[in-house]
């Protein structure tokens, strides 16, 4: 018995969303005996991939075919379904995006395996099977035991807490995985990709600076495009901003755009409209900037500061660089 | 084209979320119900569509009666006919096979939903219907096309967006800016109360996940309000205070 992570990759690497994942899958296979073994796709750096040991993984199965190079939910579900098999793993973990819960529900189907997606906090196994989740984008969450033999679960940033400083697992061995891939998982064909030329992707990022309606124009994005470079920080908008074409689309965060779950998001001349919030509410730290002090975001925040934003940004901008 | 247009009913964006029996079931009183809003965007692209291409376009919603006027709604928006599977769904897996088992009876060139749900929200329901079809499947889909038999698909990738050609059938999960939301005109809204809502049983299917009980986030601590005098000290306090820089 084992419990089987299917990481994500980006250059090469594990990507930070998929090392949570991981610690997680350690955990839950101390808790239900067993090993964590890690199961990854396409290019990939082997002294990169090692590093699941630390996060607790023994093993690491990776499947280098070029055929799966390219992003494909179809056929990385038929690898994942043949890896469970070799492995008997009872226990599958991903983390949430739209490839995680694409995967993860295909997964699910070939092997009528139970599924929750948007899993918050370890399971709880003395009698039964039981995971959290949130539900109402974020509102409330729900406990649901799960009953099927296999069993899938894709959980959100911030499901547990990692410390960095304190990683104890030693390396994983790799081990190259072959599984049978089918040509229907292939019909489609790439006629273009694009990906934005910022570095930092945002759900990944652990700051993220955003601007709505109060930042005035696109012409005026400099100031917080300045915190954000100061700290490391991407950069996400509201839904008008990016209606408006201020921002480009996939900054748009909330109900009908990316859920973001950083451990800092700082709110610049948004209002907080519950849409918004909904994107917003599984970040750890909130920081609000708005001039209007019943801005409803302050509600939602953990720090906030009542004024201008182009007179605040750049004096936080300051302070930020002068850190260290 | 034979479209399948999936919608959930699902309670208003601004609604506040409270819950009775115990903790067991959603408090409904005074909560105003709506077509899930990526749902929404789904049917406002498939109704274009079998404007364009002639076809016919079916809603799918599996629930209970209280969900009807949501439905008529999507009729008047201009589906041609509903099914109603009557049941109240406990997890992702019932909606799936029901939708996959009503698919498999007619065959739909095209099924859209929405990229999730915003009440049980997971995005998974077009995955497991996908591959319980054999159809491939793909989310979120921000814009579509269609040549023959064959789609043309930009879909969101991190931090990013990729466009594919792929040969139908296919399930697509939908989002902004696909198309507009649509609203029903008076003529919609008459036509609509005589369009068919056929209302079908569910197949039976194992409780594979089983809900146990919700519940509320703790309350949030106030906030800290800095004086915009003294901004800078927010960078300390994030340092020092939350440990979040
Ligand atoms: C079904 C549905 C889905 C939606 N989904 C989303 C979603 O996913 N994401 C989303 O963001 N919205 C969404 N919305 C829209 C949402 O309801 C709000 O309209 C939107 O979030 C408001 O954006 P905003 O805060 O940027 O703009 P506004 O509400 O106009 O707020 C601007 C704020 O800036 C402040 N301000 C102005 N000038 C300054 C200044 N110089 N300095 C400091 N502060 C200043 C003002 O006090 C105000 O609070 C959705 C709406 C619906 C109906
Ligand atoms: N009860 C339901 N009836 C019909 N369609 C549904 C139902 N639940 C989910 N769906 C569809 O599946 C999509 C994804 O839902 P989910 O996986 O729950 O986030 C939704 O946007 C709907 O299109």
């Amino acid at each position: 018995m084992s419990v089987l992570i299917c990481v994500e990759l980006d250059n090469g690497s594990i990507k930070k969303t998929s090392l949570e994942a991981v610690a997680y899958g350690a955990q839950v296979a101390e808790k239900t005996g067993g090993q964590a073994v890690v199961i990854a796709f396409g290019k990939a750096d082997p002294a990169e991939l090692v590093k699941a040991g630390q996060y607790g993984a023994s093993k690491v199965l990776h499947a280098a075919d070029a055929r799966l190079e390219h992003e494909n939910s179809l056929a990385y579900a038929d690898a994942l379904v043949q890896a469970v098999q070799q492995e008997s793993s009872k226990i599958i973990i991903l983390s949430k995006s739209g490839l995680g819960d694409a995967i993860a529900a295909r997964a699910a189907a070939k092997l009528k395996a139970g599924i929750v997606s948007g899993v918050t906090a370890l399971p709880e196994t003395d009698g039964g099977f039981k995971v959290t989740r949130a539900i109402f984008t974020g509102k409330a969450f729900a406990t649901a035991e799960i009953r099927s033999e296999i069993k899938v679960l894709v959980i959100r940033k911030n499901a547990i807490e990692i410390d960095e400083t304190s990683l104890s697992g030693g390396d994983a061995t790799v081990e190259a995985f072959q599984p049978t891939l089918r040509d229907s998982d292939f019909t489609a064909t790439i006629v273009s990709v694009e990906k934005a030329d910022s570095e930092l992707s945002l759900t990944e990022a652990e700051i993220v600076v955003s601007g709505g309606r109060g930042m005035k124009g696109p012409e005026h994005w400099q100031p917080l495009i300045d915190l954000a470079k100061a700290l490391g920080a991407a950069t996400g908008c509201s839904k008008p901003v990016s209606d408006l074409d201020w921002r480009p689309h996939h900054e748009h965060i909330g109900q009908t755009g990316i859920k973001v779950a950083p451990n800092l998001y700082i709110a610049c001349g948004i209002s907080g409209a519950i849409q918004h919030l909904a994107g917003v509410n599984g970040s750890k730290c909130i920081v609000v900037i708005n001039k209007d002090p019943e801005a409803p975001f302050f509600k939602a925040a953990d720090y906030g500061i009542v004024g201008d934003v182009f007179e605040i940004l750049p004096r936080l901008t300051e302070a930020a660089k002068s850190l260290k | 084209m034979k479209i399948l247009v999936c919608i959930t009913n699902v309670p208003d964006t601004t609604a506040k979320i409270s819950f009775t029996d115990n903790d067991t079931k959603l408090n409904k009183n005074g909560v105003q119900f709506i077509i899930g809003p990526y749902d929404d965007y789904a049917l406002a692209r498939g109704v274009e569509l079998k404007e364009q291409l002639g076809g016919s376009l079916t809603v799918l919603h599996i629930g209970e009666a209280d969900a009807e006027p949501q439905i008529r709604k999507a009729l008047a928006i201009g589906a041609d006919d509903a099914i109603r599977v009557n049941a109240d769904p406990q997890d992702s897996y019932f909606v799936a096979t029901q939708i996959a088992h009503i698919a498999s009876q007619n065959s739909y060139d095209l099924i859209l939903m929405g990229r999730e749900s915003i009440d049980y929200n997971s995005g998974v329901v077009h995955g497991l219907v996908g591959e319980m079809l054999g159809a491939p499947s793909y989310s979120p889909v921000m814009k579509l096309d269609l040549d023959g038999s064959n789609a043309t698909i930009t879909r969101e990738i991190d931090g990013g967006k990729e466009v594919l050609k792929a040969p139908l059938p296919l399930v697509l999960g939908c989002q902004e800016p696909i198309a507009e939301w649509k609203i029903p005109n008076m003529r919609g809204i008459m036509t609509a109360r005589t369009k068919p809502l056929n209302v079908v049983e569910p197949i039976s299917v194992d409780d594979v996940t089983v809900p146990q009980s919700y519940k509320l986030p703790a309350p949030k601590g106030a906030c800290k309000m800095i004086p915009a005098s003294e901004a800078e000290t927010l960078i300390r306090l994030l340092q020092t205070e939350a440990k979040v820089l």
